[in-house]
């Protein structure tokens, strides 16, 4: 009965989608108020519907109902509850209902929190979200239906993915479904403001707190999926540009450049057509991943249902919402005019080197995950790009991105001088290229210039963001939210480089076998094998060794890797053994039982490699400070439409 | 104004491709071998490159050749499968391993476990673009008239070896017979 029940409200909600659609965005063409007043509760009615069909969904899982074949395909009865709930997005199906739940959440609060805007311009948001809402609801009835019943009804379930058992993939897709879909919002209003006609900086302020929660659940999402490769898949890399992490990478950067497009939007009222623009590209990139991941077209290592069909039908959504878009921007932008100016060192041209570099960047991105369907479309013989491509051509534009940032946060807006700024930015980058090469020489010994450059940079960049709160807290001024927010989420860009640029550069693996009772050394730490037993888990049955690790004979850590089998889909998992410290891990994960009783495992030290996640978390944080910012909430009063009075910082 | 109907026009080319790319299913993708000879090779052995090995040893009968690289993360799972794969004895694994290092692959096979009747050595990468490898792990079944049945891309799992390779090796087998 729930899958029915489940099933009609999804249907309820795909209906509701189209009169939001409709009246918000007719409505508003119209000047309609009672058309317009007429989309919020499409928006309400839409999102109790969705919230409906998904806890429907949630609780055949929960009540182990095999005769829906999601159900089936993706649950166990051995399964442990909270994973039976995960589940729920374990797989194609679900994660698009969780995709569209997520979506009317988005929307729900851009009706709650739109007060301070005018009723056209809301209503065309909202109706714009709702096209959007009405054709991922029309993919999942028509492709994709999470309540299918199947008859006989199974025995038992196949269970959900080993690799997805675990508590941080568990909350991962809700994370970048979060962002992905937070995208649509920038976009929406984009669009909204290309019908309107209108754009000035009191649209960007509206715009701009939204990208950033986008933006922040973003990159908490990516940085958790990369932790979980990290520990889960028992290689111990942390980003492995895969095709499904690129997916979620590119929207990130152009979500980045979004920002700080928006940010001289808003100031000085300038980069109007191509903060559109961005918008745009960063809502068709979050489509674009959804395509090559549930499409097949691009092989991935963790690509799960894939599907022609689907992607067919992604593609046509993809050319209705973008191409209309970009349409719309060919036919409306060109009327988006600045009028305003800036000298080419200002903090406009660093904003705007900012940009171009960062869509340079997507673009190596793009170009390397697409390549094999470039390739194929010819019939030319495929060239493999592979990691090493990615790893080379990112620095290209990612350097000199690293290096204008410490002046870039320090130039004034219109014209910057450095008159103030310029001693100390100097003594700051002396600095950083003293310690960048003396601290990893003595720590770990020269490696590389690559190396140095990437730690200098970080240290610059760390010093740099400081420069402000600490010279304001000094003279006792107060720092604003957005300020401090700025300064944090580049502070944790600077951590993430660091952690990078160190785990990269002094990384050291060691593959052997090992029988109880012997032991290695790695980077100084020896490591002891004392015992294999065998351990039996709710749905699967593993080898667990207990691995010692002593340095100079005093005892650090006791390790208990695990191999994994897991009953019904046999594969097998790594379940690696790490001891984390704030300045490197330890990790232990187990290969293979080379049968005379020695297993082969792999050892490896990485140090600083928990600042690459703490630098996202810490990025994100930044977001979360910006947001506060008391501007985001003052009411449209007296202030006027024209850009706000330039220049907070340095200036 | 032409820059602005520049972004149109770029969509426009990306919706083609994909497009194009969509049409050609895995399978399809996998190969255009698929159908056609096994490309011949003779290529120095990984764990005696003074020895050479062909797949020309290994006609009349059915074998699997997996393409491997210590490189690549995917092999690293791929891996205990074939391990698997291997012990069950259904068919010769025959290792091309590809754009590697020789020590490297070496200690691979000495520490990982050595699933393979035999593995041939092509760092520069030829005989794994004669096969049109796009990536690794692939695998391809070739039948005893040494033709190419099937591809797959990404890591074999033991779901894939029984659902997929199974039925066509027990065919494969029984043509040549």
């Amino acid at each position: 009965m729930a899958a029915e029940l489940g099933h009609f409200a999804l249907i309820l909600a795909f209906c509701l989608a189209l009169p939001q659609a409709f009246f918000g965005l007719v409505g508003a063409a119209t000047r309609r108020p009672h058309w317009m007043a007429l989309t919020t509760r499409a928006v309400a009615g839409q999102f109790v519907f969705t919230a409906f069909a998904f806890a429907a969904l949630a609780y055949c899982f929960f009540r182990n109902d095999f005769s829906v074949l999601y159900v089936a395909q993706n649950s166990n009865s051995e399964l442990p509850t909270f994973y039976r709930f995960a589940a729920v997005w374990g797989a194609h199906e679900g994660s698009l209902l969780l995709w569209l739940l997520v979506q009317s959440i988005w929307t729900v609060a851009v009706a709650a929190f739109s007060r301070n805007m005018p009723n056209t311009m809301t209503s065309r948001v909202l109706g714009v979200l709702g096209l959007v809402s009405a054709g991922f609801a029309l993919f999942i009835l028509t492709t994709s239906n999470p309540f299918e019943r199947m008859w006989p009804a199974a025995q038992d379930g196949r269970d959900l993915n080993p690799l997805l058992q675990d508590p941080a993939l568990a909350i991962h897709p809700p994370m970048l479904y979060t962002g992905y879909v937070g995208m649509s919002v920038p976009f929406a209003f984009a669009v909204a403001a290309m019908l309107e006609g209108k754009l000035d900086s009191l649209w960007a302020r509206w715009v701009r707190p939204w990208t950033t929660v986008a933006w922040m659940f973003l990159t908490v999402g990516i940085a958790l999926g990369s932790w979980w490769a990290y520990y889960e898949l028992g290689w111990g890399g942390w980003w492995f540009w895969d095709p499904v992490e690129n997916a979620s990478f590119m929207p990130w950067l152009i979500g980045t450049a979004l920002i700080h497009s928006l940010a001289v939007t808003e100031k000085r009222g300038l980069f109007k057509s191509w903060t559109l623009l961005l918008s745009i590209m960063a809502f068709s990139l979050s489509l674009l991943g959804t395509f090559l991941v549930r499409s097949g077209v691009v092989e991935s290592v963790h690509a799960f249902a894939s599907d022609p069909a689907r992607g067919l039908f992604i593609l046509a959504f993809l050319v209705v919402t973008i191409g209309g878009a970009l349409c719309l921007y060919a036919w409306r932008a060109p009327r988006f005019k600045s009028n305003a100016g800036f000298a080419p060192i200002s903090r406009e041209s660093f904003l705007l080197m900012n940009n171009v570099l960062l869509v340079v960047a997507m673009t190596v991105i793009l170009g390397g995950t697409l390549y094999p369907i470039f390739l194929d479309a010819f019939d030319l013989r495929a060239v493999s790009v592979g990691p090493p491509y990615f790893a080379t051509m990112f620095l290209v534009p990612m350097l000199p991105l690293a290096f204008l940032l410490a002046p870039g946060m320090h130039a004034a807006w219109k014209r910057a001088s450095f008159e103030r700024t310029k001693v100390l930015l100097a003594v700051l980058l002396v600095a950083a290229l003293a310690l960048g090469i003396a601290i990893p020489a003595w720590f770990y010994g020269w490696r590389s210039i690559l190396s140095a450059i990437g730690i200098i940079v970080a240290l610059w960049v760390a010093f740099a963001s400081l420069i402000e709160p600490v010279e304001r807290l000094r003279k006792g001024h107060s720092l604003s939210a957005g300020v401090l927010g700025m300064s944090v989420a580049h502070f944790g860009l600077a951590m993430f480089i660091l952690g990078a640029t160190t785990v990269e550069s002094y990384k050291q693996e060691k593959d052997l076998s090992l029988r109880p009772g012997q032991s290695t050394e790695v980077a100084g730490f020896t490591f002891t094998m004392n015992s294999l037993r065998n351990v039996a888990g709710p749905n699967y049955h593993a080898v667990e060794s207990e691995v010692t690790i002593t340095r100079n004979g005093r005892e650090l850590a006791k390790l208990q890797p695990q191999k994994r089998v897991y009953r019904v889909q046999r594969n097998p998992m790594t379940e690696a053994g790490i001891d984390a410290g704030w300045n490197r891990d330890l990790f232990v994960a187990m290969g293979e039982d080379l049968g005379d009783g020695s297993w082969s495992l792999r050892l490896q030290y990485k140090p600083m490699v928990r600042f690459v996640w703490l630098g996202a978390v810490i990025i994100a944080l930044g977001g979360l400070i910006a947001i506060c910012d008391r501007r985001y909430r003052q009411r449209v009063g007296a202030e006027a439409t024209s850009p706000a009075q330039a220049g907070t910082s340095a200036a | 104004m032409w820059r602005f109907i520049i972004p149109i026009g770029l969509f426009a080319a990306l919706v083609t491709f994909l497009f194009v790319g969509l049409g050609r299913d895995k399978e399809t993708l996998a190969s255009p071998l698929i159908g056609k000879p096994a490309p011949q090779f003779e290529l120095p052995r990984v764990d005696d490159p003074s020895q050479t090995i062909s797949n020309r040893e290994f006609a009349g009968r059915p074998y699997v050749v997996n393409i491997w690289g210590s490189w690549c993360f995917a092999c690293r799972d791929e891996h205990a499968v074939l391990m698997q794969i291997a012990r069950r004895g259904e068919v010769p694994l025959v290792g091309l391993n590809w754009k590697d290092e020789l020590p490297l692959a070496q200690q691979w096979l000495q520490q990982l476990g050595n699933p393979y009747v035999a593995t041939a050595f092509d760092p520069k990468g030829d005989v794994g673009i004669d096969y049109g490898a796009y990536g690794a792990p692939e695998t391809y079944l070739v039948d005893a008239q040494g033709i190419i049945v099937y591809k797959y891309v990404s890591p074999v799992t033991i779901d894939v070896w029984e659902r997929e390779f199974l039925p066509r090796i027990k065919q494969a087998g029984a043509k040549g017979e």
